[in-house]
């Protein structure tokens, strides 16, 4: 698992990978996301954390779009992925989809075999000329997934077959897979017991060198372990946002002090 | 006591006993409902239950054995010679119980006092003749064996039936006093009566499968008298269907088999692409109001009564094909005879089952976790493909239980190939020409006069027999086959 360059924590670029401005997002008739504004780096990891129903998994799927498939769901603003608007209409969500990878809640493997489920993205977006190839992809995203050793010997055998937390390791190998620039991780913990957790966690972190990391959290405590950048929502609204560090020691707004504190929530 | 006053007796027992056990129980409370394990009215039932429910059953299982006991203890009483040569021990017993009837129906229009009715063969009077007066008509003269046997019968049947009455009232009445005894305000009626509810469910649910097993053993007792009659091998492996009502028919399953079994393909090679592709897009495609709009509507499909597509395949199909097809037709060949074919009953039973298949398969597709898709579509995978590469291979066993399903409901058809497919077995790949069904020639063989000692009518049973096997195996394949899929989610 320690075979990749694990890059310090502290370091800190400054691109900017992923812009929202002035984001509405509206069910029917319900207002979800309210005038949020909020600037994702590159090579880093952000934390949404609040409240349930607040809407940081909404906002999470408005950033690759996923949205689309519910019909009443309508989104309003910019959101700008190096500087291009994702929702132009010249833009093909399905080829957005590939560039920001997603991992869900739930893990969620196919009913294939682990080599199939890992295989998956390349072969529909022809990332592997052949066999060869489409092998090299599937182990150095398994390796990625942190996985590798553990599954290498039963490639064949149904991804459904293995634990809640290998199931979710081998859904972030399939998301890397397709070379994503982004990656969206809806509470990717929230099935998992501690074990699988800290595997995962730690898998987040370096992943870090890579990407840049999206991850809704409910847990506080992992928000602080795993992220730089902190994106407090409450109601719709983006209550703060700023380093980590500063978020859970130093909050400028009540709302979030309260938050974090456990007061309301 | 007549049955219908006995089963009045008996609710209005059950009814004084809610109201009694109820009264009873709030007693023993002194009036503190609170104090009872259960509500009131679960004591009523508990009493109503037990004066009803022993009584009735014991009344259900006496109407149904006392004939039978009867009817053993009097035909014992006949000499064999008493049967005339062209006659049965079971028409004379006829005889006897319409004698008995007869003098039972004459007491009761005061042509006679029951004490006349009991030495009628002493007065000499023409018992015939009396029979005719009251509406019993008799084809011969009553013999004297025939009228002891039948004021045998209606003193066995009059004593029985007191006897009925005094041990059903006795029951009733034992039952209300052994549970109003019972009523306290810490008896557990309410438990008594929730074990009355699951014996009443289980009874539902043993009827149902009591009844299937009933209707296999009546077709196997059948069926057996066919093999008794005509030899199996040519049943099953002959090669002709031509009965013969003069004797000598042959009588092979395999013609009828095989027009039944292409019939039932042409209609699943109509019913599984297009109910499938319905399925998947009213499933993953149609918004909320195209689904709300055709999903009623293709259902409708279903509720047409097979006879209605029958005409349809009579009227508008079979025409339609032969013009295409047909002398002077369109296509300018002479393919097709005439309007029944197997395409035309095909092509109707199709559209018959593209309902079936995709209300079936639009509830599969629909199981599939929407998690599934949304990992498909987060990869960056179209919709076409998220459905065949990920919605598919996980539905397909599902969908295959489906088509196995349907396919069971194909052979089974009966009216559209009654008046679609014709009536002529044979072995032909020509899906323009008539073929028949199993089921047609069931319902031809038993249709008109019939002879239930001849093989040419018996042979409906062992095909009825046939079919019932085989989409009883298809039906258990497609269960097993869905069920293994479902567990795969839950």
């Amino acid at each position: 698992m320690n075979d990749m360059t694990v890059m310090d924590k502290t370091v800190e670029t400054q691109n900017i990978k992923i812009a929202a401005k002035d984001v509405n997002v509206y069910y029917g008739d319900s207002h979800a996301i309210k005038n949020v504004n909020v600037e994702i780096e590159d090579k880093t990891v952000t934390a949404f954390i609040g409240p349930s129903g607040c809407g940081k998994s909404t906002f999470l799927r408005c950033l690759n779009r996923m949205n689309d498939t519910i019909d009443i769901c309508r989104v309003k603003g910019d959101i700008l992925l190096d500087g291009e608007d994702i929702y132009d209409k010249r833009v093909d969500p399905v080829q957005l989809r590939a560039k920001v990878g997603m991992v869900f809640q739930k893990p969620n493997p196919f009913p294939k075999s682990i080599y199939d489920n890992v295989a998956y993205g390349p072969r529909i977006h022809g990332l592997a000329k052949n066999k060869a190839e489409l092998d090299e992809i599937v182990e150095k995203s398994l390796r990625r997934g942190a996985i590798w050793d553990e599954v290498k010997d039963r490639l064949d055998a149904p991804g459904t077959g293995l634990s809640g937390g290998q199931q979710q390791r081998l859904c972030i190998a399939r998301a890397v897979a397709t070379e994503p620039e982004v990656l969206l991780m809806d509470e990717p913990c929230s099935a998992l017991d501690p074990i699988a957790t800290a595997q995962v966690e730690e898998l987040i972190d370096e992943l870090r060198s890579q990407y840049s990391v999206v991850i809704v959290t409910h847990s506080m405590q992992q928000a602080a372990r795993v992220s730089q950048k902190t994106a407090f929502f409450h109601l719709g609204n983006l209550v703060e946002f700023g380093p980590t560090g500063q978020i859970f020691t130093n909050p400028e707004d009540p709302r979030t002090e309260s938050y974090i504190t456990g007061r309301i929530g | 006591m007549p049955t219908f006053w006995l089963v009045a007796l008996l609710l209005a027992l059950s009814a004084a006993g809610f109201y009694g056990g109820r009264r009873r129980a709030i007693a023993t409370a002194a009036g503190n409902v609170k104090d009872l394990h259960s509500l009131p009215s679960y004591y009523g039932y508990h009493v109503s239950l037990a004066a009803f429910v022993p009584a009735i059953g014991a009344l259900a299982i006496w109407l149904l054995a006392q004939p039978m006991f009867i009817e053993t203890r009097v035909s014992g009483m006949i000499p064999a010679e008493a049967v005339p040569e062209s006659s049965t021990i079971g028409l004379v017993m006829s005889d006897v119980r319409r004698v008995a009837e007869g003098l039972d129906l004459a007491v009761e229009q005061g042509l006679l006092t029951a004490r006349e009715a009991r030495n009628v063969a002493d007065s000499g009077q023409d018992v015939r003749a009396l029979m005719g007066e009251v509406g019993v008509a008799l084809g011969d003269d009553v013999r004297p064996e025939v009228l002891n046997a039948a004021q045998a019968y209606r003193n066995l049947s009059n004593t029985g039936r007191t006897a009925m009455t005094v041990v059903v009232a006795l029951l009733a009445l034992g039952g209300f006093g052994w549970a109003y005894s019972r009523t306290h305000k810490d008896f557990r009626a309410r438990n008594v009566v929730e074990r009355a509810v699951l014996a009443l469910l289980v009874l539902a649910a043993s009827l149902a499968i009591l009844t299937t097993i009933g209707i296999v053993l009546s077709m196997l007792f059948e069926t057996k008298n066919f093999f008794g009659l005509h030899s199996w091998t040519d049943f099953f492996f002959g090669s002709t269907w031509a009965p013969n009502f003069r004797g000598g028919s042959e009588l092979s399953i395999l013609p009828l088999l095989w027009g039944t079994l292409y019939i039932s393909f042409i209609a699943l090679l109509v019913a599984v692409p297009v109910g499938l592709f319905a399925a998947i897009y009213l499933s993953e495609y149609a918004s909320g109001a195209v689904r709300a709009f055709a999903k009623p509507l293709l259902e409708i499909l279903a509720g047409i009564p097979t006879i209605v597509y029958g005409l349809f395949a009579l009227l508008t199909v079979g025409p339609a094909l032969a013009n295409l097809f047909g002398k002077g037709g369109l296509l300018g060949v002479e393919w097709m005879a005439g309007a029944t074919s197997v395409l035309t009953a095909g092509l109707v039973m199709g559209i018959m089952l593209i309902p079936f298949v995709s209300s079936l398969s639009d509830d599969i597709i629909n199981a599939v976790p929407q998690a599934m898709r949304d990992g498909s579509l987060g990869l960056g995978a179209t919709k076409s493909e998220t459905v065949r590469q990920v919605v598919m291979p996980a539905a397909l066993p599902g969908i295959v239980g489906a088509v196995l399903l349907a396919a069971s409901r194909a052979i089974g058809e009966t009216m559209i190939v009654v008046m679609g497919a014709g009536a002529i077995a044979k072995f032909s790949a020509n899906p323009l020409e008539s073929m028949t069904t199993i089921t047609t020639r069931i319902v031809s063989q038993l249709t008109g006069d019939t002879d239930f000692a001849s093989p040419e009518t018996l042979v409906a049973f062992a095909l009825g027999l046939t079919l019932f096997v085989l989409t009883l195996g298809l039906n258990v394949l497609a269960l097993y086959i869905v069920r293994k899929y479902r567990e795969q989610y839950e």
